[in-house]
């Protein structure tokens, strides 16, 4: 049994009288590619605001590397190494690309609360953000203005900025959704050369990619775990075809 | 759009400060020939229009206040109607101290200023800005409203509704003779104020502190993403942004001599809001352009159609709000990069 990285104990959350997630007990290990799959409304974004701190949970509880983070606030789990992306693009559409890097790894290192001398100064936070998006292709585009970018760009820079974080653990809320599946491949590509310590959870409907990057599905169905295993299994359980594959296909 | 042709990187993983888009950023601070015009314009004033620096001061005045909204509102994205709250609380404590005969000397009254409004910022920005939009808009609103009738009120030390008037303020390091008498010293002394706050706000701007305030206006939930204490920067941005608008306020305070409750009023808030939409904000030079545009303005319309010489003002709104979004200066920008591409093709 490899180390675990993200734990959560009978994990629930209500919106009023709508139970969006049931007692989830869920387990993500270090250096997972684990992928989170089930129709539209199954709690999966619900879920991923549960673990990044972006909401509180209404019962249960989360755990980081065998701590209990429930208490946590999100900017503590940031610190703490959980990053995570948006199913819709939440850039900062006005800077350019290097600069929506610069903003993530500058909080990390740090360097962001200093008043009293220029951005510029600080070439280790450019060169850092630099070289993250020349891994992620992304360098012949840094000086443009991410709203100027095509959609699966600015998909790339959604990742990107997540990485400059350095995480632990990737929360990754359909990081191909409305990209042409023409151009999905970059998005694969990039995924696939994350660092190989960081805990991927990739949420996604692109079943071709989930199935291509994932070690380990899950399937959650009405804010509940309805199974787990590997593709495979997962692609041969007879159930999860009839609740979610067969509505999707497999394109 | 921008035209710009941007070279793509080399493949290469060292040498990324070299890449354009770096280079571009550590050195975005770097002083331009053209931030040198704002002052050498204001040491021409001086000397050519000596009859009227008294208009100079005013102007000088009112580019400050316009300076500190933009740092909450262009940079940081704090939608405020109510800034005034700032001003108004710096001008009635140079206006308190100088009337009741506490203290008079200029420079530090000035200090107090900014102090009493930083408190004023920071107590009401810990509450309002918990709140977005509308509620923020309103909130700001309220908090000046609820100074203005304190002010009105507290009849006993701040005049009520007929103010302070005769303020007497103390020479200029014990030297120079401080009153609208003197508008030698006094151009001068509010220039050299000008100066040193403007520095201060460019250096703050182009700090990774100002850097993520930008963040923070263009998208918040990234921001808190990200893991930065954006309440506290927020609270921290708003708190300096009073100490400025305080020092606006003592400033006219002291060249007035006098404090009324105009100091506080809606009017004075929306026409600094409007100031900064005809130059541009979040551009830092957005409050020179659009502070002289308005005195200008308003100087010249007055003049030529004095009973409603606002009607112009609001013409020249309606233009800017429908083709200028981003003011005189983002108009400029545009037009400017028109033509240098119009000569890059021909």
């Amino acid at each position: 049994m490899t180390e675990l990285r993200l734990e959560t104990r009978a994990l629930s959350r209500r919106f009023g009288a709508l139970v969006a997630l049931q007692e989830v007990d869920f387990k993500l290990a270090a250096g997972a590619r684990h992928a989170l799959i089930g129709p539209n409304g199954a709690g999966k974004t619900t879920f991923i605001n549960l673990l990044s701190g972006a909401l509180p949970p209404s019962r249960g509880h989360v755990l980081l590397k065998g701590e209990d983070i429930t208490e946590k606030k999100q900017a503590e789990r940031v610190k703490l190494g959980i990053a995570r992306t948006f199913q819709i693009n939440r850039l900062f559409r006005g800077l350019s690309v290097l600069e929506n890097v610069c903003m993530s790894v500058a909080e990390r290192v740090g360097a962001a609360p200093t008043m009293f001398y220029p951005v510029g100064r600080r070439t280790d936070v450019i060169e850092e953000s630099m070289h993250l998006l020349d891994t992620l292709k992304l360098a012949a585009n840094a000086a443009h203005r991410v709203s100027e970018l095509p959609y699966g760009r600015q998909r790339l820079v959604e990742i990107a900025i997540a990485i400059g974080l350095n995480p632990d653990v990737l929360l990754l809320d359909e990081p191909a959704a409305g990209v042409a599946s023409a151009e999905s491949h970059i998005i694969l590509d990039a995924i696939e050369r994350l660092p190989e310590h960081i805990a991927v959870l990739i949420i996604e409907h692109d079943m071709d990619l989930v199935f291509r990057f994932a070690k380990r599905v899950t399937v959650m169905v009405g804010g509940a775990l309805f199974a787990e295993g590997t593709p495979r299994e997962i692609e041969a359980n007879p159930q999860v075809r009839a609740v979610y594959l067969g509505q999707a296909g497999r394109g | 759009m921008s035209t710009k042709a941007v070279p793509t990187a080399p493949a290469t993983s060292v040498g990324h400060a070299n890449h354009p888009a770096a280079r571009d950023l550590i050195a975005r601070h770097h002083l331009r020939w053209w931030e040198a015009l704002p002052w050498l314009a204001a040491g021409a004033f001086y000397f050519v229009f000596h009859d009227y620096l008294g208009f100079g001061t005013s102007l000088m005045i009112t580019i400050l206040f316009a300076l500190s909204l933009d740092l909450a509102l262009g940079y940081a994205g704090i939608i405020t109607l109510g800034h005034a709250a700032f001003f108004g609380a710096g001008a009635y404590t140079v206006g308190l101290l100088a009337f009741h005969n506490i203290w008079t000397e200029p420079i530090t009254s000035l200090m107090l200023a900014a102090l009493a409004a930083a408190a004023v910022g920071f107590v009401s920005g810990l509450v309002l800005l918990r709140t977005q939009g509308l509620t923020l808009l309103m909130l700001t609103l309220c908090t000046m409203a609820l100074l203005q009738e304190s002010a009105n009120m507290a009849h006993d030390y701040t005049g009520g509704f007929d103010g302070l008037p005769s303020l007497d303020i103390a020479p200029v390091f014990g030297v120079f003779e401080f009153n609208p008498l003197y508008p030698d010293t006094q151009y001068l002394y509010t220039l050299a104020i000008l100066f040193a706050c403007f520095v201060f706000i460019r250096t703050l701007i182009y700090s990774p502190f100002g850097q993520s305030l930008t963040g923070i206006r263009e998208n918040l939930l990234r921001m808190h993403a990200i893991g930065a204490p954006v309440r506290r920067r927020l609270v921290v941005c708003y708190t300096i942004s009073a100490a400025l608008a305080g020092i606006a306020g003592g400033l006219w305070a002291q060249t007035n001599a006098y404090v009324n409750l105009s100091a506080l009023d809606l009017d004075r808030a929306a026409t600094v809001l409007i100031i900064l939409i005809l130059g541009g904000y979040g551009r830092l030079y957005g409050a020179f352009v659009g502070a002289a545009a308005y005195m200008a303005l308003e100087h010249f319309l007055a003049r030529i159609y004095p009973t409603a010489w606002q009607l112009g003002l609001g013409l020249l709104l309606v233009v800017v709000a429908l083709y200028a979004q981003n003011g005189i200066l983002g108009l400029s920008e545009v037009l400017w990069r028109r033509y240098r591409a119009r000569r890059a093709t021909s």
